[in-house]
């Protein structure tokens, strides 16, 4: 039982820093959650501490300092940016199109990415895009584990993200646990409120962000105050708000360890030669306390200060082996190295390192690391072949099609003068971003007259196609009686409709069947 | 029973005293979540209830149910979205009662508006007779074609449609008789039959030319009133082109001699009591639109 008073602390990173400067003063490293007024440190997720039917046992990650902590707070803050900004940057578009360089337009069943356009029909790019993601992280899951999982990941972002709130309102470890045992005062309920309603803010701006991808941004954000935005706007808003507060600030490892299936297929794309954080036995154990000035012979380098697996936000401890549970953060290697260099031992003790390197060090002798090797080179083969395929589609792209419907209803209609007419439906898609005129021509029926449907001229056989959209137009096609035997036994001949612009360029052609009577 | 709770040796867990064959059930609590999830789907459910259409009752005329205090009804909220429906048509199909047809079908909006209706129009009160493509059938015309027995210009679809042809209800019905002429003896079997073959001189088929030569005085003294002194029809009358390849019953010799003996009088309902003048100048535009209209 705790019956220490509550440490109001706001000035909870300096009480850390006292905790630590104390702990220098000793010279010996005291094993974390040994020392006077410290929580035991245990790795909660840990194999043996884990039954099926168990209460989550709180994490509390102590902060580190050090290299893999800078490279995560730089990726926070790139990977945050570029989230929240990507909405408001500006990109000019002809019409009434929002000039926003990233939009997905659900009412007109556009998608906007900078100078590409695409419409529902080519989704095959999305498509394409999602499977070079998938290659990427295949790829990078094969040479240094889960690194997706540990830098990258939302779910880890904004777990960082909310921690750092959290230890910024209620301190570091020591302190949130004592805050969390203590009874309910002013200070705790004030500080927790505190904590809660950040996390519902930044969940808020998440949400926020996230509904301007699919409106003009300033539009938008001009109707949310008013009640005029639609209500799929509110309803997103809602729910990741809600949702960001769940999975970052509540449920936090809980994510990775039991809802997302990624760990579960990781087990596959490692290999003997992934790097993965690693703690070194060979090195480290015998473990035990150390006292400075006595000699390092006959033990390992592990002084079992426990601090890796209080800066563990999983809740494991890396010195058991590699575990589903590692997102592969690297925290511990930073809070390992800091603890080294304090030892005067050198560092690296828990570092990324790869599986094949371990064994040989077990036997004595050291392995070289291969990253060219045929898992690696064909995810790498594989992603620049989608990637060069999707470039290549993507710069050939026609802008311009013509689709032809051909009426079945009736198949064919005779004329009084003996002539067969069929009917066709034109639809011509104009990608370009500016109306475009086509003269159409039927090909492959000697003799055949073209003739303008609708309320037009039967005699017009153009089209214009407003910029940016898709017309059908109605035209017939009439084969005089002479040309009957045109038709094959079957009654049908292949035709083919072209539409020409301005310039006398073909732009776009496509096949039809022209049929009449059975002969 | 005052028996102590029975513990599962290998999970630990207590058990709940049930044993089949030596096994026995494990008392594994519900997980919290679940349980939550239960509580809240009770309350939520007792919500619904005072809010929302809930529990039938036999009321004094049949069953009814309790409104609930939202008072929410799908059946209204149909018939609401329905008449919003209606009402957005309504401002076109006010503008296409209002003005000549011409008029509608120059205008592109109204007449895209046209179509599209005149299409359900047609689905719904031609189809059954001309077919869903207007193809038409034995007796019934095709009226993707350009051969029109009464005109095939806007006003006069227009016309058919409102007043039909040989409907007695109508008295401005289109009305015309081809008459049994063999059958009331007006010709004798010889002179039809001559009549025949002239018939299919005149529209290029097979035909006996000697015969053909009597039948032409036939048809200039009988026929050609109403057909045309070369049999090319007359839409005045009603009257159809017996020259081009379009026969409604049939151009073969035997069809052609049953149509003389006979006569033929088809039928179209006049559509003006049925049809508002709206739906039949859309309809008109439609019919018109297939590719014949003139």
């Amino acid at each position: 039982m705790q019956d220490e008073a509550p440490q109001n602390s706001l000035q909870s990173p300096l009480s850390a820093l006292a905790e630590e400067a104390a702990n220098l003063a000793a010279e010996t490293v005291v094993p974390l959650g040994k020392g006077p007024g410290e929580e035991p440190v245990k790795p909660v997720n840990a194999k043996e501490e884990r039954k099926l039917y168990a209460s989550r046992q709180k994490v509390y990650p102590k902060r580190v300092n050090g290299r893999f902590r800078k490279i995560k707070w730089i990726v926070m803050i790139c990977t945050l940016a570029i989230y929240y900004i990507t909405p408001w940057l500006r990109w000019h578009r002809a019409g009434d199109i929002p000039d926003q360089a990233v939009l997905v337009d659900f009412q007109h069943q556009r998608f906007y990415f900078f100078f590409i356009e695409i419409w529902p029909q080519e989704f095959y790019y999305i498509t394409g895009l999602l499977i070079l993601a998938a290659l990427s992280l295949f790829l990078v899951t094969s040479v240094a584990g889960r690194v997706w999982c540990g830098y990258a990941c939302p779910q880890t972002v904004w777990t960082d993200l909310l921690i750092y709130v959290e230890r910024f309102i209620e301190g570091d470890r020591n302190q949130r646990i004592r805050l969390d045992k203590q009874p309910w005062t002013l200070s705790k309920l004030s500080k927790k409120t505190i904590k809660h309603v950040i996390w519902l803010l930044i969940g808020f701006a998440t949400g926020g962000a996230w509904i301007f991808y699919f409106a003009d941004a300033p539009t938008l954000l001009h109707q949310l105050p008013r009640g005029e935005a639609p209500f799929t706007a509110y309803f997103s808003l809602a729910f990741f708000t809600f949702s960001t507060y769940l999975m970052g600030g509540i449920a936090r490892e809980q994510v990775c360890t039991y809802m997302c299936p990624w760990p579960r297929i990781q087990g596959a794309m490692f290999d003997e030669q992934t790097f993965l954080v690693s703690y070194h036995p060979t090195r480290g154990e015998q473990r035990g306390p150390h006292k400075k000035g006595t000699t390092w012979e006959g033990r390992g380098d592990c002084v079992d200060c426990n601090q890796c697996v209080a800066a563990c936000p999983m809740g494991i401890d890396i010195r058991d082996g590699a575990q589903l549970e590692c997102i592969q953060c690297a925290l511990c290697i930073d809070a390992c190295n800091a603890i080294m260099d304090r030892v005067g031992r050198p560092r690296g003790l828990i570092s990324y390192d790869t599986e094949a390197n371990l064994e040989a060090l077990a036997r004595g002798t050291e392995v070289k690391v291969h990253l060219l090797r045929p898992r690696t080179l064909l995810y790498a083969a594989v992603i620049s072949f989608v990637g060069l395929f999707m470039l290549f589609t993507l710069t050939t792209r026609a802008t311009v099609e013509l689709n032809v419907v051909r009426d079945r209803s009736p198949v064919f209609v005779t004329l009084s003068d003996g002539s067969i007419r069929n009917g066709y439906t034109l639809r011509v898609l104009n990608k370009e971003h500016e109306a475009k005129t086509f003269s159409v021509a039927v090909e492959g029926l000697p003799g055949a007259r073209l003739v303008r449907g609708g309320n037009v001229d039967a005699s017009v056989t153009t089209v214009t196609v407003p910029a940016d959209l898709q017309q059908a137009d109605k035209f017939f096609v009439i084969l005089p009686k002479e040309q009957r035997s045109l038709l094959g036994s079957d009654g049908a001949v292949d035709l083919s409709f072209t539409l020409t612009d301005e310039t006398g360029a073909k732009t776009a052609a496509n096949m039809s069947t022209f049929r009449g009577p059975k002969s | 029973m005052s028996d102590k709770p029975k513990i599962d040796e290998i999970s630990g867990v207590e058990t709940t005293g049930h044993s089949w064959d030596g096994i026995e059930e494990l008392n594994t609590p519900l997980p919290k979540w679940w349980v939550w999830t239960f509580v809240v789907s009770v309350i939520w459910s007792l919500g619904y209830v005072i809010l929302m259409p809930a529990w039938p009752f036999p009321g004094a005329n049949g069953w009814e149910y309790t409104k609930g205090l939202l008072g929410y009804s799908q059946r209204v909220k149909v018939t609401d979205q329905i008449a919003a429906n209606e009402a957005a048509l309504n401002v076109y199909r006010d503008q296409i009662a209002a003005q000549p047809i011409e008029a509608v079908q120059n205008n592109d909006e109204l007449f895209q508006v046209a179509l599209a209706s005149g299409k359900s129009l047609f689905g719904d009160n031609c189809a059954p007779c001309h077919g869903s493509g207007a193809q038409g059938a034995l007796g019934f015309p095709n009226l993707n074609d350009d051969d029109w027995l009464w005109g095939g210009t806007l006003e006069d679809i227009q016309v058919t449609i409102s007043h039909g042809i040989r409907w007695d209800d109508d008295d401005e019905t289109r009305i015309n008789d081809m008459p049994a002429f063999i059958k009331d003896e007006i010709l004798t079997p010889e002179e039809g039959s001559a009549v025949v073959e002239f018939v299919l001189q005149i529209s290029d088929q097979n035909h006996d030319a000697a015969k053909a030569a009597a039948g032409a005085t036939v048809f200039a003294d009988q026929c050609a009133m109403c057909h045309g002194e070369g049999g090319e029809g007359m839409t005045m009358m009603g009257a159809p082109d017996l020259t081009d390849a379009i026969w409604l019953y049939g151009g073969d010799r035997d069809t052609i001699m049953e149509s003389i003996t006979n006569g033929r009088r088809g039928q179209m309902p006049a559509w003006s009591g049925r049809l508002t003048e709206g739906d039949i100048k859309e309809l008109a535009i439609y019919v018109h639109s297939l590719g014949g209209g003139e």
